[in-house]
């Protein structure tokens, strides 16, 4: 149960196209029938096992589970396909609303009765993308502009914030390489982090990576929801601090949001402060400056400064207090991360290209070192799409390179040059290498 | 040792080359005493059980230390160095045979085993833990001048980080691939660079525990294999009986199945969730009966825990429907909710092990955004912990010994305190268990109204 469903119970907008004008079965067959890349899947997910090198493992890719969520409802859990062109005719013989993708499996999972016939437990996950789920309901407490499902231009910048930190932090301190941002198609977006290492963790070290992105222990009994113990922020909070959260509180945060230019507002900041006279004398001064004719943001901002400069003078009175501002500033920024379901190697995550049944868009990559140019209201939808097909636009063979002229061309090119073909690169090396020590190896024991 | 013979070919004998705390790579090739084969392993579990109890109790690592060396003092030393180790590699290795038989069993073995290596471990001076860690063959290499010059300013940030005032750092640093040590990244206690920890002298515990755990889950595999395969029938009339009968004494209360007193039904449950159920779970139910929806994580705590008071699968069913189908319609309901609550009950999928969650497991669970599971006592604020003791019926006298405890963090102590004022009598043993408590209250409740609840 991922939280993208939980918005499906959420009332259709007013104003908005009808939702069957953005999705429905007709249009997905046209799109599962003409567009779905799905080579680029295949080749994505068999990670170089294509059976052209002798020490390929040709059944990986089988191995796979898959579950489609269906017009009606319907839920199949546990499919899975020996090739590519049997992933592609279920799925234009299904037409699912949703496919997952979920982990490698000991054996393949469509067989997993007839394993278990057998007594022993062997079916068992043993390899998983390391993925993370961050999705903008979460933020509901520190955006002013939508609630719920709904995202804009003005709370969206919160997800590429935490875009650009998870990513940095993945590869300058975990060292990965090969990861996949995805929109999730609504409100949020998608992290697979695909390196070799990083497939094969296991769910305790998944669960260290996660918990290392953990800042935010809020829950909704208690106000100061990031607490920053110590005298200094870790390395990597630190650098998050300095080059993405402050910058981004300061900018943007305050200029779309105003966090403090309402009473309401700031009395959820106040409550962070765990001392009852800055709060009353921080309070009083904003009750009084309430008429001012500044701006909404130029009165956030210099609240903010007042704010900063009250805990600055008064930082000696406890020990609490040291790290105020900066617990504020993780309050509102920080990435709000779905840590279960990168902690269990048999979560469900959306493949990318999928189509979001309430938006109708497409489930595209993001570019994490050009996140901020990423418009979610941007991304093609289906019925731009068939239009795009129906006025005799390109017949998206995106084998051709003038594929780029065609609305998902572009983000099917993104996919292949900047994730796939260094991914098989690494992975047919990998191979070659582990192939070769094993025959090194069978040579050694027959010596003797 | 005659009955189990050698688990593994490597020729490391513990007994020369580390005189104080084995590693138990080869079982010994003595004879042992079949009286000694049962004395020593019910010696050890003592030993396991107190850490056991430790830990449940939310004991930080330096009570522990202090835990272990006592247990260890009371149940296992000997005025005869070799004796005391032969004794102490015999007991282990008689347990691996008893707890090698399930994976419920297995989880809790490898745990108790882990958790009392760490401490032992630690008692060692630094010498003998570097001799162990020479024994595992850990391939680091050690940090040092310019590299480590260049990252003294980060390995600073992070002691400062770690609550120390001075930025100095550890003589020595080990450079480890970052998944040997999850502890330390999961607690952000390292430097992380490019997929390397940067590992303290001090901290080399973390490394030498993850191998040992790592070395211990795989023999007990093997172990198990070696049981069910040979020894279980070989030994049926003398071993096996005495390794069957050492796991059911010792082991804690399974909460997994109901009680004597459970049978809890549909129409009782808003009465005994007033009456009996610990603040965790009766904050989850009214969190539930308010909302109409639990995320994942309360779900599951107050899923389990119903199990475990008696509440039958259809009722739990229909308990969870009523609830939801308010907020989510019963389509989705079906469809998404009822699968993982069949689940739970072992009804649906492979895995029946889901057991209702101890105080430990709750305590250090992690509730975010929206989440109303934990443990109040953890997870509350101030102000709204007292709001819901008040709600329990606690005088400000004995709210304010709880809130104590809870200052110190003794979570389960401030839990226990709030059982002994709500129903006036002592509780000796302390909560461990959501489940525990439960039972404990009916049990109270029960002697104090002879005839049926009105
Ligand atoms: S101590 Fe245990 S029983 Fe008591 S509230 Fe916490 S988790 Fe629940
Ligand atoms: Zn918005």
């Amino acid at each position: 149960m991922t939280r993208e469903d939980d918005a499906m119970m959420d009332a259709p907008q007013i104003n908005n196209p009808k939702p069957e004008e953005l999705f429905n079965v007709n249009y997905l067959r046209i799109y599962y029938g003409n567009l779905f890349p799905y080579t680029d899947i295949h080749k994505w997910l068999s990670y170089g096992h294509d059976g052209k090198h002798p020490g390929c493992d040709e059944y990986y890719f089988g191995r796979r589970e898959f579950s489609f969520t269906l017009e009606n409802d319907v839920y199949l859990r546990y499919k899975s396909f020996k090739t590519a062109s049997a992933m592609e005719d279920a799925i234009k013989s299904h037409f699912p609303y949703k496919i997952d993708i979920g982990a490698v499996y000991s054996v393949d999972p469509d067989k997993r009765h007839a394993y278990s016939q057998t007594g022993t437990n062997v079916f068992t996950p043993v390899e998983r993308e390391l993925v993370f789920d961050i999705d903008i309901t979460d933020y509901d407490d520190v955006r002013y502009c939508c609630s719920g499902a709904d995202v804009c231009s003005k709370c969206w910048p919160l997800m590429t914030v935490a875009i650009k930190v998870i990513h940095t932090s993945l590869t300058e301190d975990f060292g990965f390489k090969h990861i996949l941002w995805v929109f999730s198609g609504r409100r949020g977006v998608h992290c697979w982090v695909c390196d070799p290492k990083a497939r094969r963790m296991t769910n305790e070290q998944r669960s260290a990576v996660a918990e290392y992105f953990r800042v935010y222990k809020g829950n909704e009994n208690n106000a100061r929801k990031v607490a920053l113990m110590g005298y200094s922020l870790h390395p990597f909070l630190a650098r998050s601090y300095v080059d993405y959260l402050k910058g981004f509180f300061e900018g943007e945060l305050q200029a779309t949001q105003s966090i403090f230019s309402s009473r309401e507002k700031y009395e959820k900041i106040l409550e962070m402060i765990s001392d009852e006279d800055i709060q009353s004398e921080l309070r009083e001064k904003w009750e009084n400056s309430a008429r001012s004719s500044l701006s909404e943001e130029a009165i956030s901002l210099v609240r903010w400064e007042q704010l900063k400069n009250t805990l600055q003078s008064k930082k000696h009175k406890a020990p609490i207090l040291r790290m105020c501002v900066e617990e504020i500033v993780f309050t509102f920024t920080y990435p709000r991360i779905d840590l279960e379901v990168s902690k269990q190697m048999n979560h469900l995550l959306k493949a990318p290209f999928c189509v979001h049944p309430k938006t109708g868009r497409v489930c595209v990559p993001i570019d994490p070192y050009n996140c901020d140019e990423f418009d979610p209201l941007a991304v093609p939808t289906l019925s731009q799409l068939i239009e795009e097909i129906n006025s005799g636009g390109s017949r998206m063979d995106v084998d051709d390179d003038d594929s780029d002229g065609s609305l998902l061309g572009k983000s099917i090119k993104f996919f292949r040059s900047s994730f796939l073909e260094p991914l098989l690169k690494l992975c047919k090396e990998e191979i070659e290498s582990s192939y070769k020590t094993k025959i090194a190896k069978s040579k050694d024991s027959f010596s003797w | 040792m005659e009955v189990i013979r050698s688990q593994k070919r490597t020729p490391t004998n513990d007994t020369v080359s580390n005189p104080k705390l084995p590693l138990y790579f080869t079982a010994p090739t003595m004879e042992v005493r079949l009286e000694e084969f049962e004395l020593f392993a019910v010696h050890r579990l003592r030993v396991l059980k107190g850490v056991s109890d430790g830990l449940a109790r939310g004991r930080n690592p330096k009570e522990m230390d202090e835990t272990v060396d006592t247990l260890w003092r009371d149940h296992m030393r000997d005025p005869d160095a070799s004796v005391m180790l032969n004794k102490d590699i015999i007991s282990h290795f008689v347990l691996r045979l008893v707890y090698c038989r399930s994976d419920e069993l297995k989880k809790w073995f490898l745990s108790m085993e882990t958790a009392l290596f760490r401490h032992r471990f630690r008692l060692e001076n630094f010498q003998t833990q570097r001799g162990i860690v020479g024994e595992f063959g850990l391939p680091y290499k050690a940090v040092t001048g310019a590299e480590l010059e260049g990252l003294k300013e980060k390995l600073g940030q992070v002691v400062r980080s770690l609550g120390q005032i001075s930025p100095n750092v550890d003589a020595v640093y080990y450079k480890v691939p970052f998944e040997e040590v999850p502890d330390l990244v999961a607690t952000r206690r390292v430097l992380i660079q490019k997929g390397y920890a940067f590992v303290a002298g001090s901290q080399l515990v973390s490394l030498v525990v993850t191998q040992f755990r790592a070395h211990l889950s795989k023999a007990l595999i093997l172990t198990n294999r070696k049981w069910t395969t040979t020894i279980q029938e070989r030994e049926k009339d003398r071993l096996t009986p005495i390794v069957e009968a050492l796991s059911t004494s010792y082991v804690g209360p399974d909460y997994s199945q109901s009680s004597e007193f459970a049978e809890i039904t549909l129409k009782d449950i808003d009465q005994v969730a007033k009456t009996s159920f610990p603040l965790c779970m009766r904050h989850l139910f009214d969190k539930l009966r308010d909302d109409h929806h639990l995320k994942h994580g309360g779900r599951m705590q107050l899923g389990l825990f119903l199990k475990g008071v008696g509440l039958k699968l259809d009722d739990a069913l229909a308990f969870w429907r009523a609830e939801f189908t308010k907020k989510v319609g019963s389509e989705r309901f079906d469809k998404e909710y009822a699968y993982s609550i069949r689940h739970n009950y072992g009804k649906e999928g492979k895995r029946t092990d889901y057991t209702p969650y101890s105080c430990q497991k709750i305590i250090s669970s992690a509730p975010g955004a929206g989440d109303h599971h934990g443990c109040p006592y953890r997870h509350f604020s101030e102000d709204n912990l007292r709001a819901a003791l008040g709600r329990m019926g606690l005088s400000s006298r004995g709210m304010e010994d709880v809130m104590d405890k809870v200052r110190n963090k003794h979570y389960q102590l401030a839990c226990t305190l709030t059982f002994e004022a709500v129903y006036g009598t002592s509780c000796d043993a302390g909560i461990n268990h959501p489940n525990q408590y439960f039972e404990e209250s009916q049990k109270i409740l029960k002697s104090k109204t002879p005839s049926a609840p009105v």
